[in-house]
């Protein structure tokens, strides 16, 4: 007896992607293993880790508790489509390789995205706001001290980069762009 | 640049791959469609023991095979029928005199099975759905045995682990794996002389690493060449190569073993090879496509290994300074069902118990018992958290005793700067003898109270209780031995392009290898950072390692790329000399370029040096056209010197004579609420001597992790076997591993940099030192707040809760001294 398949199509980091899946299929491994995007990871497949959050029509969600058949038509954003149109880190990447912000890496596309939807939502956490930001996820390298300071240095360097912005904006040649 | 990399800050390399979810992590391996990777591959589910105790009656797996999308099934019989060595039981890694009675598993139980969660049978399918359906049509008949859980029961012996009449070992009489006794003189003796005596029980409960990333193994057989090819999550690729090979009759030289990015470690992946290493292997071989095994949450829990569990009974004669005259302590070790990786982690308990003292006469005797739970095999600390937990419970119940200060007695006891290298008279868990190289722990004493504030304590305590507020102060040392032999190796290459590519063959789990490998490269080299590559875990690149446990990785595999690194510079002057005609004294390398000092105008690139190195006959690019016959050498002497290779590598081995010994203190206050009894972390102090530090910012991560882990195995972790050997909180949802919120908000850190002298940089291991004094350190520390003597960890409000009730603690505020243990009789 074979599985009933079911046609979805996920919009992933902007592309649109055909895939058939059984309905029992979870989106994480719709992800990872029809998809190719293993960079999604799985630490505990009941929703506790947060090692599998990823951005769902821009809110943080734990790809593990989500069939990819749910996900028909949604935006989806992985750890694979946080960094910068030109390549480079987006601020919360960024701010992860400057505070030692992860050790083995496998917690911590879930921070990432955790994070990049936290400060959308909240772009100058407090210190406790920042600790919160973080408090539904599981690391068991870091000890969070770094992840902490990594939210808070991500809000800077996002608060930086939007006075440099606004700065150019004020200037005559800035305004002339 | 000319700044030496040694001791800097240096950002990772490796995190711009993490970041940009370009890990590699061995479910990674092979993933995608069928069109990208050419074939797809198969995927592999086990079917475990539901029950910690039984003999298997009958196995009927036809309801199997008929499920569309199955490729096949195994159980013990087919392996039985495949190769004489499937058929044995697993390794028993680590043989030791002592462990007269040691027992592994089969990579599916033959007749009986120890613990729930042993592998039944393996099941391949098109995908783990699949794979797991298929699992469920498996027919076992079990016999349920009675099951031996917990110390209390495997020491009572009423039933025992190992009794299977079919099993050609024999049983295992009172379920004693082993006995091991090791002293340095008479200590009842010296116990009943002393001026003063005190006994304590004590124990400690089971926790277990926990890697957010489980095991996984990936193989892939390739018919053309008749190799296997090997993707593992383990802390030893050489480990699992030569297990493997053993195992499936292979040649060492048919099997290729790749560690990938591992998601986290912590001790559970040196364990190999696990049931699965071989039977993943196993199918891709016999089915002639690429299989694939990822463990999931709750298989991690009952099958892959715990830690910590002991009970230990400790009898002390002291003086009325509180030197220790006499120190007697006997333990009962739970290590599970079965003893694969030897007596590691008792022998470790039983002489690292010591920490930094040097009591006048020691003797320790342990027991290593079988219990129907999953097996015992090193978690970060490996053994020494339990130690360090007897040895300074034992030190505040003499202060206590005594009526003096916690530090005071320690100070009394220590080990001085000038008695290095010290022997303290016993076999260590490499078998060479416990003797510390370097240290010094007065100065890292005033260090960590100066840190933690240990002076002005009392002050705050009296403000504290004007509010209302229960507060304590706990203070623990510990010493390590790190960087245990044999050896590790490192190939050096410097390629034509200037580039420098570096191997070693241990593994990497996030303790950023490829940087701090880099910097030591860059240093001794004089090339850039950014040019050097670190490759670590690969068999192919080097086949001769031994694997990354024991804080070792930068002891062992650093030094050893450092006399890599020197070997292959070595040559670089000897050529640039040659071609520079000048005395390769003269020479300096800085950025990559070789030239004589003082002249800037006489300069080669390693580039350049890499192709002189390299007499060729074909010319294929514009380097290599200089390196031809017709263009170099002395027509007169062989292209290639008599003593001479080409190629611009060097490869070099460390093998130290023995470990070296990091140590470090650690002190908390913390915050007991008056009512619901749950433990608040105030402050939480560390210092630590690892020697020369090669990334600052590296070893301060290790730590942070390390308190992180201490603080879960102290106040949160445990595993939680019913009396029937179920493990209740399988999941990260019960099992209760700290979020951010279960952690101290900031650690304050201070190093101490005593270098090793056995080792060519002076570091000693870090890795597992944040978590070795936390039990110890929280015991204290709660029992200052609550004047109760805390005797078991992990304590959760509950239990402190409890421990109030009985102990009738009066709700008035504290005397001031903890009530003391009895004295004995
Ligand atoms: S894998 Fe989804 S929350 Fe852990
Ligand atoms: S960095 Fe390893 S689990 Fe977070």
């Amino acid at each position: 007896m074979s599985e009933e398949q079911h046609d979805v199509r996920l919009v992933v980091n902007g592309v649109t992607r055909e895939i058939r899946v059984p309905a029992r299929r979870l989106l994480s491994d719709a992800l990872r293993h029809d998809l190719g995007l293993t960079g999604t990871h799985v630490g505990c497949e009941h929703g506790v880790c947060g090692a599998c959050t990823i951005l769902v029509d821009g809110r943080p969600m734990r790809a593990c508790l989500m069939l990819a058949v749910s996900a028909e038509g949604a935006e989806l954003t992985t750890v694979e489509g946080l960094t910068e149109p030109d390549g480079s880190l987006s601020p919360v990447q960024q701010a992860f390789a400057e505070c030692h912000g992860l050790q083995c890496g496998f917690c911590t596309p879930g921070f990432l995205t955790t994070i990049t939807a936290g400060l959308r939502e909240n772009p100058h956490p407090t210190h406790d706001e920042a600790r919160e930001m973080v408090g539904g996820n599981l690391c068991r390298c870091t000890g969070y001290q770094n992840i902490v300071k990594a939210v808070e240095r991500a809000a800077a360097i996002t608060a930086e980069t939007a006075a440099a912005v606004a700065e150019t904006a004020e200037t005559p040649e800035g305004a002339a762009r | 640049m000319t700044t030496k990399l040694m001791g800097q800050p240096v950002q990772r390399v490796e995190d711009q791959r993490f970041l940009r979810g370009g890990g590699r992590y061995v479910d990674d391996v092979l993933a995608g469609s069928a069109s990208d990777t050419g074939q797809q591959v198969l995927h592999a589910a086990v079917l475990r023991s539901p029950h910690a105790h039984a003999r298997i009656v009958d196995i009927d797996v036809d309801a199997v095979l008929d499920l569309d999308g199955v490729h096949a099934v195994w159980t013990y019989e087919d392996l039985a029928g495949l190769s004489a060595p499937m058929a044995d039981p697993l390794p028993l890694l680590i043989p030791h005199p002592a462990l007269t009675h040691g027992r592994t598993q089969y990579a599916l139980a033959r007749h009986e099975v120890n613990y729930a969660g042993e592998a039944v049978a393996f099941v391949v399918a098109d995908d783990r759905y699949v794979a797991e359906d298929a699992l469920a049509r498996i027919h076992v008949s079990y016999e349920v045995l009675p099951p031996v859980v917990g110390i209390e029961a495997a020491r009572a012996a009423e039933h025992l682990v190992h009794d299977d009449p079919d099993d050609p070992a024999g049983p295992v009489p009172g379920n004693v794996g082993a006995r091991l006794e090791q002293s340095t003189g008479d200590a009842a003796a010296a116990v009943a002389a002393a001026p003063h005596r005190l006994a304590l029980d004590l124990e400690v409960e089971r926790s277990a690493c926990t890697p957010l990333e489980g095991r996984g193994t990936v193989a892939r057989w390739d018919p053309d060449t008749d190799r296997l090819q090997v993707w593992t999550s383990t802390q030893s690729s050489t480990g699992v190569r030569a297990a493997v090979a053993v195992k499936l009759g292979l040649d060492l030289g048919q099997v290729d073993v790749v560690t990938p990015d591992v998601g986290g470690g912590f001790g559970v992946k040196i364990n190999h090879p696990w049931p699965e290493e071989l039977l993943v292997p196993l199918a891709a071989r016999a089915l002639g496509r690429p299989v694939k095994f990822t463990e999931d949450r709750r298989e991690h829990f009952v099958s892959s290994a715990h830690e910590r569990a002991q009970v230990q009974h400790v009898e002390v004669g002291f003086d009325d300074d509180g030197r220790l005259l006499g120190l007697d302590v006997t333990f009962w070790h739970d290590h599970g069902a079965y003893t694969p990786y030897g007596l590691i982690v008792p022998i470790i308990t039983s002489t690292q118990l010591l920490g930094p003292y040097k009591p006048e006469v020691y003797r320790v005797v342990f027991e290593s018992l079988y219990t129907n739970t999953v097996m015992v095999t090193p978690y970060r600390g490996a053994g020494r958290p339990q130690g360090c937990f007897a040895m300074e419970r034992t030190i505040d119940a003499i202060a206590a005793y005594l009526g003096k200060d916690r530090a005071e007695v320690r100070a009394v006891n220590f080990i001085q700067p000038d008695e290095f290298p010290f022997d303290q008279g016993l076999i260590f868990q490499d078998g060479r003898e416990l003797e510390y190289d370097s240290g010094d722990y007065p100065q890292m004493l005033e260090k960590i109270k100066a840190l933690v504030g240990w002076d002005e304590f009392p002050a705050f305590r009296a403000e504290m209780a004007e509010q209302g507020r229960r507060v304590g102060i706990g203070l623990a040392c510990y010493v390590e031995g790190t960087g245990v032999g044999p050896y590790e190796g490192a190939h050096v290459h410097i390629e034509t392009t200037g580039k420098v590519k570096v191997a070693t063959g241990l593994t990497t789990q996030g303790q950023g290898h490829a940087t701090v490998f880099a910097q030591l490269v860059a240093d001794e080299l004089g090339v850039r950072f950014e040019d050097v590559e670190v490759v670590t875990g690969d068999t192919r690149r080097m086949p001769y390692a031994v694997g990354t446990f024991a804080s070792r990785a930068a002891v062992m595999s650093g030094s050893a790329i450092h006399l890599a690194a020197k070997r292959a510079k070595e040559k670089v002057l000897r050529i640039a000399a040659d071609a520079l005609e000048a005395d390769p004294a003269d020479l300096q390398i800085v950025d990559g370029v070789v030239s004589v000092k003082g002249s800037p105008g006489a300069a080669l690139d390693l580039g350049t040096v890499s192709v002189l190195s390299n007499p060729l006959r074909y010319a294929f690019d514009e380097a290599s056209k200089a390196a031809t016959q017709f263009s170099v050498g002395d027509p007169g002497k062989p292209p290639v010197a008599e003593d001479d290779e080409p190629g611009l590598e060097g490869r070099d081995f460390y093998s130290p004579e023995r470990a070296t010994f990091a140590s470090g203190m650690h002190a908390v206050i913390v915050e007991t609420d008056p009512d619901t009894a749950e433990v608040k972390i105030l402050k939480y102090a560390v210092v630590h001597d690892c020697g020369h530090l090669i990334n600052p910012m590296i070893v301060e991560g290790q730590i942070h992790g390390g308190v992180a882990q201490g603080v879960g195995g102290a106040l949160y972790e445990r595993m939680a076997y019913d009396e029937s050997g179920q493990l209740l909180n399988a999941s990260f949802m019960d099992f209760l591993m700290p979020y951010v919120s279960e952690v101290p908000d900031g650690i304050d850190i201070d190093h101490l940099e005593t270098p090793s002298p056995l080792n060519p940089l002076g570091i000693k291991g870090a890795g597992e030192a944040g978590v070795i004094p936390s039990a110890a350190v929280f015991a204290a520390a709660i029992e200052d707040a609550e004047r109760i003597p805390i005797t078991a960890m992990p304590i959760s409000p509950s239990e402190l809760f409890e421990l109030r009730r009985t102990h009738d603690r009066p709700v008035v505020e504290p005397a001031e001294t903890p009530h003391p243990p009895k004295e004995t009789p």
